[in-house]
């Protein structure tokens, strides 16, 4: 029961495994090795062979170590699509709790026609172009202020997208000649935020909210959304993005913003998307590049 | 540990000296400002050591009535003390409560006592507050005997894990379980809002954003929960929380009441990263340290803040500055070197080249320049990705110069920063991650000897160097932006020398709740703390 023969006899299984399955279960649809990938819409997850299916995950059961907490873990396993699932690892964490590490092939099928995903309704641009788009149809800066609202005293998302160190690889909106970013830092209250984007004229309005807890980021964002709407008459309200990894994909609506970004966005994305939503009157029509 | 370190950076004792120099130059002027004002939160934390506890039916505590009330009557110029042990004497109510419930209604009327109605005032007050140092006092050998009694942890750095679930009944549990797994110190993660709240709330509390209000209650529940945890473990386990924000002076003499061990009480984060006013943070600090000194409590510095807002490599001098100030500001306030947990971190891009080498310089200078200070080593935030796996990796590596460099004080990273709050199973795999580091590397102190002119020296001399070098600037900055505010230091956050923020001396939160002392100011808490004495 060392973990070494635990793991060995793991992979030993799973190989076993997946040669029997590649035998007998050949999915309709689903790509024979020598076929690539990208051909088939029906997808299983990729260990080491394609359709081999396997996963692995982990999780804790509160229940104190032994062979009936392992078997619930492997029906927890089966429960969950893993058929045959391998439990690699156990250990106790505590007298009342065990944590485990399983191993196993899934038995869903993934169809990649039914995934939908939002399409950026923008083109890219590069810094350069964004600046002559600004300059040549705006015809003076494009105001941004930004703030990290509520509680949140995290402005590692904010100032990503603002600083001019920006993120991965691009410079932040601060860098942009034709911008003139405000940055108010963490835990800017409502009201403040409202009358600095009052008192600078700003085009655009950027909250980030990163660390959250039931549902913090979604109160604080209509709270400020409705407090802009309040503040200012129909139509002249800012633009109103919210950023965070914690923000559902479609939900501007219940929020009550223009666009939503999540993790992982780049300062080029976001100016992109200024550009495209201020500076050029928007073309419904225009897909992503 | 102290003349092995001094050998490992061939550091010069004069440039060392130079440094420590510049800091007071930088730090003394504002020592004079900080004299010279109080604040409602000094005050309040008066009016908590002479026993005034409690709120009304909307949680607002009798502290803050009473200040309130006592302001708009006569003012806080001359500290809060007098006039309501002046109206003690008068009558006005049989106690402390009853004062300052009638006193929130406006049936008080307070006045500035004079000749012998003010010595008898200062007096009686001098009596009242005395009784909390005293609870204070008696707090630190209670801390002492269970120290001798269950011990200190076998090994350094002391294990520091993090409790945040918002329910201080969730956190004990989780405390005592992170304590069985190893943890020799847990701190509760405040509610992040706390910190511009310029009240304490009052009793348990169940909810909170992203951690547990700092109340009185919670800190004697989590305290007894982990006495219990001790005598279990057969080693002292020590409590940490948060002195910070508009109530840093409150929660501070809160936590020597309630015999918590360590506080976060950094002398500018409230400044740059809460936008709090630098006068008022200044003066609530300069208070909080005193009590610290007197509870016996380590402070943990938040120089990690500057690596996560600047690039790490960039900004390292920043903290080798922060920690020099922080060091005048804490001795100044009566602080001892072995309660000074200065604060530093593992947060350069792991992309970088090198980034390990130059990561054992930083945390080298910090050992080296602070021998006797118990260093807060703190993990990778920043470059965590979501991506567990490799964030367990750079977890490691952070715990390897955690050993590497005789740390004292370990904050446990986690693979799961930046995805959830730790689960159960992530405080687990990040012990054993610790224990793995401590047991297969921790005597390799006496092994790493970084050759002399190498590249760890090389890099550790620049960062002294660059920190001289902003010190003088500050000390001798002069933008004369406000003739208010001479203070050099101040001049230089004023115009965004420390993490790019701007913070003038005339703006930020709290700036209301400053008072200018008046000749006769009188605060026994203060007089006590200063004088030693216990009554």
């Amino acid at each position: 029961m060392t973990p070494r023969t635990e793991a060995q006899e793991a992979r030993n299984r799973s190989r076993r495994h997946v040669s029997e399955r590649r035998m007998e279960d050949a999915v309709v649809g689903e790509t024979s090795l020598a076929e690539s990938v990208l051909t088939t819409p029906i997808v299983r997850p990729y260990g080491d062979t394609t359709g081999d299916g396997m996963v692995q995950v982990s999780f804790t059961l509160p229940l104190p170590h032994d062979k009936r907490a392992e078997g619930a873990a492997l029906q927890l396993a089966a429960k969950m699509g893993m058929e045959p699932a391998i439990l690699v690892h156990a250990k106790a964490i505590g007298p009342k709790f065990t944590f485990f590490v399983v191993y196993g092939s899934v038995t869903h099928l993934v169809d990649v026609r039914e995934v939908q995903v939002v399409e950026r309704e923008y083109d890219l641009l590069s810094a350069k172009d964004t600046n002559a788009a600004i300059r040549k149809h705006l015809r003076r800066k494009l105001v941004v202020v930004g703030a990290c609202i509520g509680t949140d005293a995290h402005t590692v998302g904010i100032d990503a997208i603002l600083n001019i160190k920006g993120f991965a690889g691009e410079k932040g909106l601060e860098y942009y000649r034709e911008m003139a970013v405000h940055n108010l830092g963490a835990q800017v209250l409502i009201p403040d935020l409202v009358n600095t984007a009052r008192e600078v004229r700003a085009d655009a309005v950027l909250v980030s909210q990163v660390v959250t807890q039931r549902d913090a980021h979604i109160h604080n964002t209509q709270a400020m959304s409705a407090a802009f709407r309040e503040a200012f008459p129909k139509g002249k309200v800012p633009l109103l993005i919210v950023g965070g990894p914690r923000f559902e994909e479609g939900s501007a609506g219940t929020l009550g913003v223009d666009r939503i970004f999540g993790r992982g966005t780049t300062p080029g994305e976001v100016a992109s998307y200024l550009v495209h939503a201020l500076v050029n009157p928007p073309t419904p029509s225009r897909k992503g590049a | 540990m102290t003349s092995r370190a001094r050998r490992l950076l061939d550091l010069d004792p004069a440039t060392v000296r130079r440094a420590r120099t510049l800091a007071r130059r930088a730090g003394k002027p504002v020592v004079d400002l900080a004299k010279a004002h109080t604040t409602v939160s000094v005050e309040r934390a008066t009016l908590r050591l002479a026993g005034l506890s409690g709120a009304d039916h909307e949680n607002v505590p009798w502290v803050n009535h009473l200040v309130d009330a006592v302001r708009e009557g006569v003012g806080l110029e001359h500290g809060v003390t007098t006039p309501v042990w002046d109206a003690l004497a008068r009558g006005e109510a049989p106690d402390l409560l009853t004062l300052a419930q009638k006193a929130s209604s406006g049936g008080v009327s307070f006045r500035l006592p004079e000749k012998a109605g003010l010595t008898r005032a200062r007096r009686n007050a001098r009596r009242d507050v005395a009784r909390g140092i005293r609870t204070i006092d008696r707090q630190r050998a209670t801390r002492d005997r269970l120290i001798t009694k269950h011990g200190d942890p076998e090994t350094k750095p002391w294990v520091y894990l993090i409790v945040a679930t918002g329910d201080i009944y969730e956190d004990i549990p989780q405390a005592q379980e992170a304590a069985r797994e190893g943890a020799d110190i847990i701190a509760v993660i405040r509610s992040t809002g706390q910190s511009l709240l310029d009240f304490v709330p009052e009793g348990a509390t169940r909810e909170g954003y992203a951690g547990t209000y700092a109340t009185q209650e919670n800190f004697r529940l989590m305290r007894a929960a982990l006495d219990e945890s001790s005598k279990e473990l057969g080693r002292y386990i020590r409590l940490t929380n948060y002195a910070s924000g508009l109530c840093m002076p409150e929660i501070a003499t809160l936590a020597g009441l309630e015999r918590l061990d360590m506080m976060l009480n950094d002398s500018m984060y409230g400044i740059l990263f809460r936008d709090i006013n630098p006068i008022r943070t200044f003066v609530d600090q300069r208070f909080s340290r005193q009590i610290h000194a007197r509870a016996g409590i380590i402070i943990n510095t938040g120089e990690d803040n500057y690596l996560t807002t600047a690039d790490a490599v960039d900004a390292a001098h920043t903290v080798t500055v922060s920690q020099l100030l922080n060091e005048y500001f804490a001795k100044e306030a009566g602080l001892a070197d072995w309660q000074l947990g200065l604060g530093h971190a593992f947060e350069i891009d792991p992309a970088v080249p090198q980034s390990f080498r130059l990561e054992l310089a930083h945390a080298l200078l910090a050992r080296e320049l602070f021998p006797q200070a118990p260093l807060k080593w703190m993990p990778p935030t920043k470059h965590m990705t979501g991506d567990v796996f490799r964030g367990y990796l750079l977890d490691g590596f952070f715990n390897l110069v955690g050993a590497m460099t005789g740390q004292g004080i370990l904050l446990v990273g986690m693979m799961t920063e930046a995805v959830v709050t730790p689960w159960l199973s992530d405080r687990d795999l990040a012990l054993q991650n610790v224990r793995y580091v401590m047991n297969a590397a921790g005597g390799l102190t006496e092994d790493f000897h970084p050759p002399r002119g190498g590249f760890i020296q090389q890099r550790a001399h620049q960062v002294l160097a660059e920190a001289i070098e902003l010190l003088e600037e500050i000390a001798t900055d002069q933008g004369g932006a406000d003739p208010h505010y001479p203070q050099p230091l101040l001049e230089a956050i004023a115009d965004g020398t420390f993490g790019a923020m701007k913070r003038a001396p005339t703006k930020g939160k709290g700036l209301d709740g400053v008072v200018v002392k008046a000749d006769g100011y009188d605060n026994p808490a203060v007089t006590l703390l200063e004088e030693g004495s216990t009554t």
